[in-house]
């Protein structure tokens, strides 16, 4: 493609609609600037944790039966490491069950939002040594410390719900119940496991790499993961949510021919 | 030595797409096969078992009980074509119920989506199979227990039936495979009955359908089975498709598994129960509804073991 080339003519908005190259230049050239005096401001040994994970892709086949996660990296100065992975987002209705009449029944209820289906966290100390209460709430470091969105509630006691809601998804594997190890390989590489189940929601994945320091986290690096179906079982699984209705039909004639076939294997001679 | 050999058949796990969970290979087929002996041995499709059964191995209740409709498909489809073998089908009778079974399960499978929008589908579910088990169960223990008493005696069998009010209802049929000349409200009132509490339960329904033709109609017990089995492969292959277009919840790899356990193990149980008098299944298939219908109760009314549900919303987890 040929650009035309560019002539400053009148006032910036109609100079950069009409020619994006220099427009695009300059607002790199800014920015290049502009990160050249933060690192200048900074000394450069304070910062800078680097990291990576094994797959960026985990595939779900039809043998899939959970999977680590190995995520590994490298400080450039002493200092410790926290990481957090976190699932895809999701609203969650969690019922408080009543007796009514002698039977247990779901009642009240509270919705929450920002409920992610997963919650993974490793760190090479303890948390709590690292940093304060309040960095970890704003960083949401910790299951405890997961900050769910209210979207309904009636009820005064709001925390049981939550904390029944983080219970329920620990005990399916899908929050961590303690904090997983990252272990140093001398004072700079850094490696950690993190254990998917085989009932791990699909979806996109943040793998949260915060470097720690003083008691504060000078540098912070996020690794997207995908999670998702492939093959045989991706297939039936997009034919079912994109047309149910042949799928309920293929379904009907598997099964009416499965059935017509253990007969004649069974038909008594 | 034992636990090791299992802990490595345990081992083949397979990812169930629509499930979304993975289980061992192995511990579907023998679930199938277990309920396919039982199937064989007493004449019933055992979804009051599969379904319970596969919610507590950790399926979605919602996937547990769209699924086991399609498994119900093919075993019904073994079944009726060895009673269709021996000439124990009444297809008229069958067809007349299969109106009512698709009226029935029809509004059954809104209401389910209906429930679950409100959060109660998992204690209707449980109360609908409380009341229908042992209702149906105690009848029919308390009929075979007679039966026995008579062939002890050897008294001669009741009059084929009674007749009363119910004869004198319009639209009236004449059934020449089961001997009947009856209003056809009656089996489509049957087969709606049925037809809604098996699409809310997931179950074939021929636990309900077997006694109520046999006491509400007056069929004779050869030809029941056969039928019943005839008119539930529509109606469960019509609640499949309704159940996997309105809430894409039909696991065809989960299906297909149980019905391999299930066959084998109905050749086996036919085995057995070609061998063993009518009576004694009849009192062991009575036994076996009441005694799921108790446990299912215990389960109800015992204090669960967290006072809270999760959902998510939006989605079928």
């Amino acid at each position: 493609m040929r650009r035309r080339p560019c002539r400053g003519t009148g006032s910036g908005s109609p100079l950069l609609s009409a020619c994006p190259a220099v427009a695009i230049f300059a607002l790199a050239a800014f920015a290049l600037a502009v990160c050249g005096l933060v690192v200048a401001a900074r000394p450069a040994a304070a910062k800078s944790v680097v990291a990576d994970i094994d797959r960026h892709l985990i595939a779900i086949t039809t043998d899939f039966s959970g999977q680590d996660v190995l995520i590994f990296g490298a400080v450039d100065q002493p200092g410790d490491v926290i990481m957090a992975m976190w699932g895809p987002q999701g609203n969650v209705q969690v019922h408080h069950k009543e007796r009514v009449a002698g039977i247990w029944v779901n009642r009240e209820a509270v919705d929450f939002g920002n409920v992610p289906a997963f919650y993974g966290i490793a760190s090479s100390r303890p948390l709590y040594e690292l940093l304060s209460p309040d960095m970890l709430d704003r960083y949401q470091l910790g299951v405890g410390r997961l900050r769910f969105k209210m979207l309904e509630a009636d009820v005064p006691n709001v925390a049981d719900y939550r904390t029944a809601l983080i219970r329920a998804r620990q005990h399916g594997n899908l929050y961590a119940d303690r904090v997983g190890r990252v272990t140093f390989v001398g004072d700079t590489l850094f490696r950690a496991n993190l254990r998917l189940p085989s009932t791990v929601p699909t979806g996109k994945f943040l793998i949260e790499v915060y470097l720690a320091r003083d008691g504060q986290i000078v540098d912070a690096q996020t690794i997207p993961l995908v999670i998702s179906k492939v093959g045989f079982g991706a297939d039936i699984y997009r034919f079912a949510n994109n047309n149910g209705f042949a799928y309920g039909v293929v379904a009907v004639i598997v099964a009416l021919l499965a059935g017509w076939l253990a007969h004649l294997m069974f038909r008594r001679r | 030595m034992l636990g090791a050999i299992l802990d490595w058949l345990l081992s083949f796990q397979i990812y169930l797409p629509i499930a979304e969970i993975s289980i061992s290979v192995f511990l579907l087929l023998a679930l199938g096969a277990g309920v396919g002996f039982l199937s064989g041995l007493i004449g019933v499709g055992g979804g009051f078992l599969v379904t319970p059964l596969l919610i507590f191995i950790g399926v979605p209740p919602a996937v547990a009980v769209a699924t086991q409709s399609n498994q119900v498909v093919a075993s019904s489809v073994s079944g009726v074509l060895v009673h269709w073998g021996r000439g124990n089908v009444d297809f008229m009778m069958g067809g007349v119920l299969l109106v009512g079974g698709l009226l029935g399960s029809s509004i059954g499978v809104v209401v389910f989506s209906l429930l679950k929008q409100f959060g109660q589908i998992d204690v209707v579910i449980a109360i609908s199979y409380v009341v229908t088990l042992s209702s149906i169960g105690l009848l029919m223990m308390v009929e075979s227990i007679q039966a026995l008493r008579r062939v002890r005696r050897k008294a001669p069998p009741k009059k084929l039936h009674q007749h009363t009010w119910v004869h004198g209802l319009p639209f009236k049929l004449r059934f020449k495979k089961s001997r009947l000349y009856i209003s056809a409200i009656l089996p489509i009132s049957v087969g709606a009955f049925v037809g809604l509490l098996s699409a809310v339960m997931g179950v074939g329904g021929a636990f309900m359908l077997v006694p109520a033709m046999i006491y509400l109609l007056g069929m004779p017990t050869s030809i029941v089975i056969g039928t019943s089995l005839f008119q539930i492969i529509f109606v469960s292959g019509y609640v499949t498709i309704l159940q996997s277009w309105q809430n894409h919840a039909v696991d065809i790899l989960l299906a297909l598994l149980l019905t391999i356990g299930s066959v084998i193990g109905a050749q086996f149980g036919g085995r057995l129960g070609a061998k063993m008098p009518g009576e004694q299944l009849r009192f062991l298939m009575a036994a076996l509804v009441v005694s799921v219908g108790v446990l299912l109760l215990i389960e109800l009314v015992r204090r669960p073991a967290s006072l809270y549900s999760i959902m998510a919303v939006g989605g079928l987890h």
